[in-house]
């Protein structure tokens, strides 16, 4: 072993090396004559700070497993300290790696060390006492045995990441549990946000031979070693070289990684699908080889730089909100008024309740929409419970918290009460001015408007400094963004309270200048509106919606057009034209859209595909200057930096990551984009557009 | 409407030397661990059917306290609705945990239960946190010696001008031998739960057997050790139990209970009692606690076949042994050696005594009586006097 070539790379975090530390364990404890040398991998930190493989950590492991070896043991077993297998390789390095080689030795190394424990002459066994992630697992599918805690989660997110499970798990797995159970944990849960397999699934899936539960489950794990050393327990291998599945199951992992990336063919699911592919006739050695090459490919790109830059950002932002007072300067919230019993504000009441616990009351114009808000809460409270994810009692807890009126009184005595009624200025500024002399001074008054000025709507009012904006996406409980809008006149104890309450509905958010469309709907609705326009100019339809499908967004403009709907994306429209300027294009193609309740440019098929739909295509603008699809990927793309820079130039954010962040978690735009700036950056879309990068090369891109 | 009461099994983790081998363990941990290898050997009982959990620990904060009892129950994976309580006597905790469940099952209330003992003295050294009303000295209810144990054996040695240290190093070293023997010839492993313990520094150990015992000890190397409680005293390390971790757990039933589970039983209750004696001299305690508990069972010292006696040091043991007229070296006291070899983690130590007892009992079915004895804090004494269910004699004495 020759693990003193790879040396950090400039910038590169001192590594948190996470020791492999050698003992041995008597087996005659447990009916088997001999020793087992037992590894532990410990970085001597708590569970917050998980261990990780950097190039001293898999030395230290490489020479424990030395040291093992050399005392003659009937079997070697690796674990990990209290709650904590390993968490994968040592990300913070990997954003700093400049050579290709050095990608490629990281590579190698990982299968260097590894592989001796599959492949020396004992038995070994992973009891995978706690989280084991990438690189962790992988470490684990190389031993001959697997043990798992019942309360340990596991998977591998390289593909979410933009990587491949290059340390043998690419190779490896598929030739454990077979094509289709490896796509799934390979591809699918990857790119399904990353699902982690509980221990049940683990062992369903064969990735664990045995399960045990937490409290004793090293000593357990190793009366089963001794089973299975004694020929007690016999663990079945099949062979899964001729299994049925394996050309099914990689179109489905083709199929689902085109699904997340709106059809287009991105690198590292392509690339792990083709590692699976070839596990089932290639040795141990070509495919970590072929793991080598795939990783070091990967990691010299800018996608999976932006990559780590966007996982980071999340993480970060998650817990740190830009710009927010002190939480001291915050009010208590011990009741909450939703104004409107529509579905967002029913799905508002849901969420607040859900998360705060404390009563929400619900009002509108008459009795039959307050009852069937309600009954809409309600209702969801009590598939939870048929879901199994929440208990009986605490739905009945939280039921009995949401009541309805069509009497406003209901809110004097609320703490925060949130809008959710039609997008009309003049409404809601009728609306606030009557909840004005309801409220006590000191409630915050929030509106969920995405595009309207919320300072427009405090005009008159007494108290202006306590109204926010308090911006959803929807669907309001799975989309983790929420966007703070704070007028001129908003207070910091306002602000204050509304960080407070996104915290306990534990959304990520950004603070935004009161600016029409905020962040994402700005973003978005100028995109949409660059491609509507070339089709009204007389670009087909098609070529217009498939000019972005290379980009690797998770839906087509159209088909987000269809999500969220024609009146509200042309209402957007329209008031960002009217307070932004004609930039924002109104399309007299979705006007007729609109007009005609045509819903969607897309319908479902018998088969369930989506075939145009003959009723928008019959509406659109015959205009006579086409473009090329790319004319309109260029075009969009020159139109997102333009305004992305006029944003960060008008204060409406602060820095280029908040706008990156709204655009991964309010728009779901991938994290290889970066959101979409570094992406903007890499194409050169920014320097053309605006003169310069929005992100210093090496932030979010290769240096 | 008194009901046989008998030992099903009896467990613990091997001891260890504080700031050693369970230096990164919890105390709770280790007693969660003995009580579920405990139900695993006893798969037959079905752990809903537990009427209670009590456990002792001499000092019941931090990880031996929030009611360890239920506590451990809850850790071990038990079901709800079986309930613990948590015990103390100092020494005597796990001793006390044992009697007070078999008053609750001779009574009639408790059909199955556990009790057992923990502590962990590395994280709760003797006397840690305690607060001694100032009246104790103020008004000489008790001498300043009374509160430090190794004080109140040398106050033995005092008072029995004839055991003298040379004996207790004698007896000391025999401990360690015998132990060593019993090792030897795998009388205690077999009842030793194997238990994970992390160090950061050195990775996770599976502790399989006693860190404590020296079996390379001499009698010259015990001759030569300090005595820390007095200049010139004849008290010291070589001759007193360490300062250890550990836990313990028994199996107590109703016998009738018991057998229609077909369940094991290793020993049957007699009788036992608890006696006081001036806490100066509280080593002394076990032969109060004696007396009283042969004549409520109806017995003579003769009667008793086999003596478990804790060694809290050894001049209390022969305190004991000098008032009985039992030789020093008698085989059918601590046939496995005692708390001077594995250690003595305080509150644990009672079950201990019980299980080598109860593997005694197998060894020796002429025997129809034995004996668990031990010294407490404060002055006091306490023992328990159990019937060998494999007692094959026929004369009531049967030694």
């Amino acid at each position: 072993m020759t693990t003193s070539s790879i040396t950090l790379p400039d910038g590169a975090p001192e590594e948190v090396v996470t020791h492999a530390l050698v003992r041995d364990v008597d087996l005659s404890a447990f009916g088997f004559n001999g020793n087992l040398a037992l590894i532990t991998l410990d970085n001597g930190q708590d569970h917050n700070r998980p261990n990780t493989f950097g190039a001293k950590s898999l030395a230290s492991l490489d020479a424990a497993i030395t040291d093992a070896l050399s005392r003659k043991p009937v079997a070697i077993a690796i674990t990990g300290k209290p709650f904590i297998f390993a968490a994968g390789a040592d990300l913070s390095a990997l954003a700093f790696l400049s050579k290709r080689e050095q990608s490629l030795a990281i590579g190698k190394l990982g299968h260097d060390v590894f592989r001796r424990l599959g492949e020396i002459d004992v038995p070994t066994f992973a009891f995978i006492n706690g989280l084991a992630l990438g690189g962790g697992l992988e470490a684990g599918l190389h031993c001959t045995y697997r043990t798992v805690a019942t309360t340990a989660f596991t998977g591998l997110p390289e593909v979410f990441l933009g990587l491949v499970p290059g340390w043998g798990g690419a190779t490896l797995l598929p030739k454990l549990i077979g094509p289709e159970r490896a796509v799934q944990v390979i591809i699918l849960n990857a790119l399904n946000n990353n699902t982690m397999m509980k221990a049940k699934d683990a062992l369903a899936l064969g990735v664990a031979d045995a399960v045990f539960e937490p409290a004793d489950f090293l000593e357990r794990s190793i009366a089963f070693a001794a089973k299975v050393l004694s020929g007690d327990k016999k663990i079945e291998r099949p062979d899964y070289s001729n299994d049925p599945a394996w050309e099914s199951a990689l179109a489905k992992g083709k199929a689902a990684a085109h699904k997340k990336y709106g059809g287009a063919d991105i690198a590292a699911p392509t690339r792990a699908l083709k590692l699976i592919a070839d596990a089932r006739t290639a040795t141990r050695s070509s495919g970590f080889d072929a793991e080598d090459v795939a990783l070091a490919d990967l990691v010299m790109t800018d996608a999976l730089r932006s990559s780590l830059y966007a996982f980071n950002l999340i993480q970060k932002k998650r817990k740190k909100v830009e710009g927010a007072p002190k939480p001291a300067l915050g009010r208590k919230v011990a009741k909450v008024g939703v104004v409107g019993a529509g579905l967002m504000a029913s799905q508002l009441a849901l969420v607040m309740v859900r998360n705060l616990k404390c009563p929400v009351v619900m009002t509108d114009l008459d009795q039959a929409r307050v009852d069937k808000g309600v009954a809409w809460v309600h209702g969801e409270l009590a598939k939870l419970v048929e879901k199994k994810r929440m208990s009986a009692e605490t739905a009945g807890r939280l039921t009995g918290l949401v009541t309805g009126s069509v009497d406003q009184k209901v809110f004097a005595t609320a703490d925060f009460v949130i809008e959710a009624i039609f997008e009309e200025l003049s409404l809601k500024q009728e609306l606030f001015k009557n909840l004005e002399k309801i409220v006590t001074p000191e409630c915050v008054i929030a509106t969920n408007t995405s595009s309207l000025s919320v300072e427009a709507m405090t005009q008159g009012l007494e108290h202006p400094e306590r109204v926010i904006g308090f911006h959803f996406f929807n669907p309001v409980a799975i989309m983790p963004l929420l966007e703070i809008a704070r007028t001129t006149k908003t207070d910091d104890a306002t602000t204050a309270t509304a960080v407070f309450v996104g915290k306990e509905l534990k959304k990520t958010m950004v603070i935004t200048k009161d600016s029409p469309g905020f962040v994402v709907n700005r973003l978005l609705t100028r995109f949409m509106g660059e491609v509507t326009d070339a089709m009204d100019e007389g670009t087909p339809a098609d070529v217009a919606d498939n000019a972005m499908r290379s980009v690797g967004l998770p839906m087509s403009p159209f088909e987000l057009l269809g999500l969220v709907g024609p009146g509200v994306a042309l209402h957007v429209a329209e008031t960002l034209h009217k307070n932004l300027g004609p930039r924002y294009r109104i399309s007299p193609t979705m006007q007729r859209l609109v007009k005609e309740n045509v819903k969607a440019f897309y319908i479902k098929n018998e088969d369930g595909g989506y075939i145009p739909n003959p009723a928008a295509v019959a509406l659109i603008e015959k205009g006579t200057s086409p473009s090329t699809g790319e004319q309109v990927r260029m075009r969009a793309l020159n139109a997102l930096a333009e305004e992305a820079r006029m944003m960060l130039d008008e204060g409406v954010v602060s820095t280029p990551a908040e706008i990156d962040i709204c655009m991964l978690l309010g728009a779901g735009w991938p994290m290889i984009l970066g959101g979409i700036l570094p992406y903007l950056d890499r194409e050169g879309v920014s320097e053309a557009v605006c003169g310069k990068r929005f992100h210093e090369k090496g932030v979010a891109s290769l240096p | 409407m008194s009901h046989s009461v008998v030992v099903v099994d009896a467990v613990r983790t091997p001891f260890g030397k504080s700031g050693s081998l369970y230096a990164g363990t919890r105390a709770d941990d280790l007693m969660v661990r003995v009580v579920r290898g405990l139900l695993e050997r006893n798969p037959k009982l079905s752990p809903a059917d537990i009427d209670d959990v009590a456990i002792a620990a001499a000092t019941q904060t931090g990880d031996q306290g929030m009611n360890l009892g239920r506590s451990v129950a809850l850790l071990a994976g038990l079901p709800v609705t079986v309930p613990g309580y948590s015990i103390d006597r100092w020494c005597a905790g796990a001793l006390t945990a044992v009697t007070t469940i078999s008053g609750s099952i001779a009574l009639g209330a408790y059909d199955f239960a556990i009790a057992g003992g923990v502590e962990h003295m590395g994280n709760h050294p003797i006397g840690d946190g305690l607060d001694p009303n100032p009246r104790y000295l103020a008004e000489k209810i008790v001498e300043q010696d009374a509160l430090a144990m190794g004080a109140t054996a040398e106050r033995l040695h005092d008072r029995f001008p004839t055991l003298t240290k040379e004996r207790a190093d004698r007896y000391a070293l025999n401990s360690q031998m015998k132990t060593a023997a019993a090792y030897a010839a795998g009388k205690i492993q077999r009842d030793l739960i194997p238990t994970a313990a992390r160090s950061v520094e050195l990775g996770w150990a599976i502790a399989t057997v006693d860190e404590p015992p020296r079996p390379s000890t001499t009698l010259e190397g015990l001759a030569g050790l300090k005595t820390p409680f007095r200049p010139a005293g004849r008290v010291t390390a070589g001759n007193s139990s360490g300062i250890n971790d550990g836990a313990t757990a028994a199996i107590l039933a109703n016998e009738e209970k018991a057998r229609a589970l077909g369940l094991t039983v290793k020993a049957r209750l007699v009788s036992f009692a608890f006696a006081g004696v001036e806490p100066e001299i509280m080593g002394y305690g076990p032969v109060p606690a004696t007396i009283k508990a042969l004549a409520k069972a109806g017995l003579s010292i003769g009667d008793i076949g086999l003596f478990e006696i804790n060694e809290a040091f050894a001049v209390q043991v022969l305190a004991f042994l000098e008032h009985f007229g039992i030789a020093d070296d008698a085989a059918n006291v601590n046939p496995f050696g005692g708390a001077i070899a594995v250690g003595h983690p305080l509150a644990s130590s009672g079950v201990r005594l019980i299980l080598n007892l109860a593997r005694s009992f197998e060894d020796h079915p002429e025997v129809r009586y034995g004996m668990t004895t031990m010294c407490i804090g404060l002055g006091m004494g306490g023992t328990v006097i159990w019937e060998n269910p494999h007692f094959n004699g026929s004369t009531k004495a049967g030694k």
